[in-house]
């Protein structure tokens, strides 16, 4: 022991006047750091209700709850979350994981109240002193708890590309697709905005397994098109997919692609196994396009005997005359169709209602008819001089081609319109060695074509002139060539609120001369084989049907569905409107087994 | 006032004869788990003969919440947000293991600015933790005054971890793959002026507490832990250095940026009481040094995480592994096992506490005063939660 040891302690005197460091509360306020992870704000006008942020919380604080503001919104699941206060442990896994980017932290973190159910609330929508915090914590940039980026897929380079009709998607090698698999959050947005409703976080998850027969089973139970779908669909699920928000959205339709290029077509009957039974029941189904084809695969799984009248020499209807084999090859198609035709589908090919067999004979030697005749006539431009021989029709072109046929468009060819007609006519064209220009009268970001396809139809070298309006076609002096005389266009705003209008300014006029003009503006029904009193019976309006439930029509046998019945006229809504008569069907034949309301009708 | 010493013969390892109690010579008394002189829920079951402890038992389980049991049902994300609370008062040693041991198995390296936040991030935790540490070895022997300085000093470190991680304690800042962020604008400044004034405080705490002839009287001679006894009770840590073993993971198999940190590994020699609270006191103020290499050495820019997979359904690959980091208290590890799916099959948390407290502690006690047991206690430096996981 020595001195200095005794009297060393006495520093202590040093701190003695130091002010206290710790705050009065609720006299004095002490904020949490700027990035503490206190209460939830959520942006409830962004969130979209995925339930990710359900999914990862451990401790199940978070519910969602119906919030009816919300509901009904596209891409919306109409629920928001319920924080529970009770369970919370502030991870802020939530947050990290939020797709939407909606849900965040403010740095608060005293709540004082005497009512305990205050502590189980729904942020955003009630309301809360710190929504509006601009404090607390965010998921920092950099930092993810799932891969933004999608896995790129391969495709032939352009220049290569154009020199033929082979596939310019090559697909997902099977580690790619894993990868693309392992980024879905699985929150079932894209089921609710899929017209099939198809069961898609279920067979992206197969992928991930390396359980390619589940995802095939998976896929047929709502739509019997998967490799044609995995190809052409115009994924809506991935327009909505939240991922998409704050990255790229699952390649949803190349997953697909990937599941039914694993599996063998001589595997399928084994693999889905469809019971087929004999009902004693006989449909006829008008049209062998998708729509068609759908409802014979529904309705033939249910015992009943399906015939399929066709006009055209083949099935597919528009999948097979109207989508080139650059992006939809024959094989693929026929993969799906043969499945089809394999379960005891009759198709009656080259076989024309009307002409070769009378609508009513089908009433009468049928229990029920669905007719799905599709869209197949091509819309005039209404302009002078329309009828010369040198303008084509984007759908001819098209059907010529996929029927071994040269269209003859010539070197020079220019294509009308900006739907996806016109891009597959323009890149069949540039298949051809022709030099393309398409003439559109709004801008590109208005054109309906998908804007992929519009995309490769420029990497492929077609010139595309916005702004345009036809106004006249001219004979040329070369009878194997014709003129067209267009006008640029001005977009005016509508008054009204309504997309920009083109507005045709008469003093800039274009006079150009070119092997031939390709219209592809829109195309039309053609319902002839109706009787005017049938046709009267039906409710038909601009040439499109207007079903009731069910696809069912005002006369008693009749379902209708596909292009010819819906607005948005497209491959994989043409495929539920045949699932869907096949229930409706169903429950027209066999009223006494859906009595009951909560029965769902599922065909599978 | 003569100082009692602890056990310090060679090793024996024959148990002691069983004492008659109906002889009315004993006194049996419970020390814990409510006793504030014992560190955290375990109690210390004490045989006494006058006021000399001849009998020491350690009881735990008051504080037992499953934590490797409910990590087997939670996927591997959602025990991110778990692990932290096995050692409440170091909750990153935790952190860095669970990730390392994933990283380990999937084969994945965090970036370099992580490996550096995530060094600046554990002396931080070391920091906060001895100083917690230093006040409770005070308290355990009636300094309460520097008690206070350490848990204010402790409390502005957490205020540091709150602008970093955004919370005090569970700071789930070391996710799989990196850290959750990088540095708030303005932090270096703000943490070199707290590493400043540290070293004052603890120059200070020096005079008071260490140069302190009640403490010395107290704490030399108490509890030795001698040479023989580190390797067969699996002595680590401070512990383990205080009775002369140079022994220290971040030195003998560096992780993170160790390797590029300039420290030394600091040995005592007396192995008691004393020698250990004086190396720790040694170990802050190596720690404060540490922190401030890391502010200098950290990449301002950079990713601070690794291209991971959806953390929402990770599969981690099959695979075992055990990886361990230098705690305030020694070598704790994890060691896990996976089985490929979304779950993990086995993770063993083995922290130094499970030795230190049960059966050194149940040693070292006896021929110990029933005055100096809670600072024996303290001197082990324990955390009960770690024992019982």
């Amino acid at each position: 022991m020595s001195l200095k040891d005794l009297l060393s302690p006495f520093y202590v005197w040093q701190r003695a006047f130091e002010k206290p460091y710790t705050s009065i509360r609720p006299i004095q306020e002490r904020p949490g750091a700027a990035a503490y992870r206190g209460f939830h704000i959520n942006i409830s006008e962004q969130c979209i209700g995925c339930g990710t942020c359900h999914a990862i919380c451990q401790n199940d604080a978070i519910d969602m709850v119906r919030v009816e503001t919300f509901e009904g919104r596209n891409g919306d699941s109409g629920l928001r979350p319920r924080f529970d206060y009770g369970r919370c442990c502030w991870c802020a896994l939530c947050v990290d994981m939020c797709p939407a980017g909606s849900l965040r932290m403010s740095n608060e973190y005293t709540w004082i109240t005497s009512d305990p159910t205050e502590y189980h609330f729904t942020a955003g929508v009630e309301h809360t002193t710190w929504q509006e915090n601009p404090l607390g914590y965010r998921r920092a940039d950099g930092y993810h708890l799932y891969p933004p980026k999608r896995i790129e897929m391969d495709m032939l380079a352009a220049d290569k590309s154009v020199q033929s009709f082979d596939e310019v998607v090559t697909g997902y090698s099977e580690e790619q697709a894993k990868l693309e698999a392992d980024r879905c959050i699985e929150c079932g947005i894209c089921v609710a905005t899929c017209p099939a409703h198809m069961d898609v976080p279920d067979y992206i998850r197969s992928i991930r397994d390396g359980n390619y027969e589940q995802g095939l089973q998976l896929m047929y139970r709502t739509n019997p098109f998967p490799a044609t779908c995995g190809r052409i669909c115009t994924r809506r699920c991935e327009s909505v997919c939240p991922v998409g928000i704050q990255g790229e959205p699952i390649a949803i339709r190349w997953l697909k692609r990937f599941i039914v290029d694993q599996v063998a077509p001589q595997d399928y009957a084994r693999i889905l196994a469809d019971p087929i039974g004999d009902s004693g029941r006989r449909i006829a189904v008008i049209g062998a396009g998708p729509g068609g084809l759908s409802a014979a695969y529904y309705l033939r799984k249910q015992g009943h005997a399906v015939t399929v009248f066709e006009a055209q020499e083949t099935a597919g209807g528009m999948l097979r005359y109207g989508v080139p084999s650059y992006r939809l090859p024959d094989a693929d198609l026929d993969k799906d169709i043969n499945y089809i035709v394999s379960l005891g589908v009759d198709i009656r090919y080259n076989t024309r209602i009307g002409k070769d067999i009378g609508f009513d004979t089908l009433l009468q030697d049928f229990d029920a008819v669905f007719l799905s005749t599709g869209l197949s006539v091509p819309s005039s431009m209404r302009i002078h001089g329309e009828d010369h021989p040198r303008v084509l029709s984007g759908l001819q072109v098209l059907a010529d081609v996929a029927s071994g046929r040269d269209p003859g468009v010539g070197r020079k060819v220019a294509i009308i319109g900006g739907g996806n007609v016109a891009m597959d006519a323009a890149r069949v064209a540039r298949r051809f060695g022709a030099d393309v220009t398409i003439l559109y009268r709004r801008r590109i970001a208005d054109m309906p074509a998908d804007a992929e396809e519009i995309h490769e139809a420029q990497e492929e070298g077609c010139h595309i002139v916005t702004r345009s309006i036809p106004v006249e076609i001219i004979a040329a002096d070369n009878p194997q060539q014709v003129s067209i005389k267009w006008g640029e266009a001005e977009m005016v705003q509508d008054p009204k609120g309504g997309r920009p209008r083109p507005v045709l300014q008469e003093d800039r006029m274009h006079v150009e001369t070119y092997d031939s003009i390709v219209s592809a503006i829109g195309q039309g029904s053609d319902l002839d084989f109706l009787t005017k009193e049938v046709q009267e019976q039906l409710a038909i309006e601009w040439g499109k049907f207007t079903p009731g439930e069910y696809q069912h029509t005002q006369l008693q046998k009749v379902f209708v569905g596909g292009d010819v019945a819906n607005r948005v006229a497209d491959a994989i809504s043409a495929i539920e409107d045949g699932h869907h008569a096949a229930r409706g069907i169903e429950r027209f034949l066999n009223p006494d087994a859906y009595t009951t309301t909560d029965e769902k009708g599922e065909l599978t | 006032m003569a100082p009692t010493t602890g056990h310090s013969a060679a090793l024996d390892f024959a148990q002691p004869e069983p004492v008659d109690l109906s002889s009315g010579k004993y006194v049996k008394l419970w020390q814990g788990p409510q006793h504030p002189g014992i560190t955290g829920n375990m109690s210390l079951e004490l045989t006494l003969d006058g006021d000399t402890i001849i009998e020491c038992k350690t009881h735990v389980g008051y504080l037992h919440r499953g934590f490797e049991k409910l990590m087997e049902q939670r996927s591997f994300i959602q025990n991110f947000t778990v692990v932290c609370r096995i050692a409440v008062p170091e909750p990153a040693f935790n952190e860095y293991l669970y990730a390392a041991a994933l990283e380990a198995i999937s084969g994945v390296e965090s970036p370099v600015r992580a490996q550096w936040l995530r060094t600046l991030n554990l002396e931080m935790m070391r920091l906060a933790s001895f100083l917690m540490w230093i006040g409770g070895q005070g308290g355990a022997f009636g300094q309460y005054t520097v008690a206070n300085w350490t848990l204010t000093y402790r409390d502005y470190v957490l205020d540091l971890f709150e602008e970093m991680t955004g919370a005090r304690i569970y700071h789930m800042y070391m996710v799989p793959g990196g850290v959750r962020a990088g540095l708030p604008p303005g932090f270096e400044k703000r943490i070199l002026e707290l590493m400043d004034n540290t070293d004052k405080l603890l120059d200070q705490i020096e005079r008071v507490m260490y140069n302190n002839v009640v403490f010395k009287a107290r704490a030399k001679g108490l509890g030795i832990i001698s040479p023989e006894m580190v390797d067969p009770y699996g002595v680590v840590g401070p512990n383990a250095r205080g009775s002369g073993f140079t022994r220290d993971l971040r030195k003998d198999e560096p992780y993170l940026v160790y390797d590029q940190l300039d420290f030394k590994v600091i040995t005592g020699s007396a192995g008691d009481a004393y020698e250990r609270a004086y190396l720790r006191l040694q170990e802050t103020r190596q720690s404060v040094n540490l922190i401030r290499q890391c502010i200098a050495g950290a990449p301002a820019d950079g990713p601070f995480q690794a291209d991971m997979p959806n953390m929402l359904h990770w599969k981690v690959p099959a695979g075992e592994t055990y990886v361990k980091a230098e705690c305030t208290r020694g070598e704790y590890g994890y060691y896990m096992v996976t089985d490929g799916s979304e779950i993990v099959r086995r993770v063993h948390v083995r922290g130094p506490s499970y030795t230190h407290a049960i059966a050194v502690m149940e040693r070292i006690a006896i021929g110990t005063n029933i005055a100096d047991i809670a600072g024996l206690m303290v001197s082990l430096h324990t955390y009960p939660p770690e024992i019982e996981r």
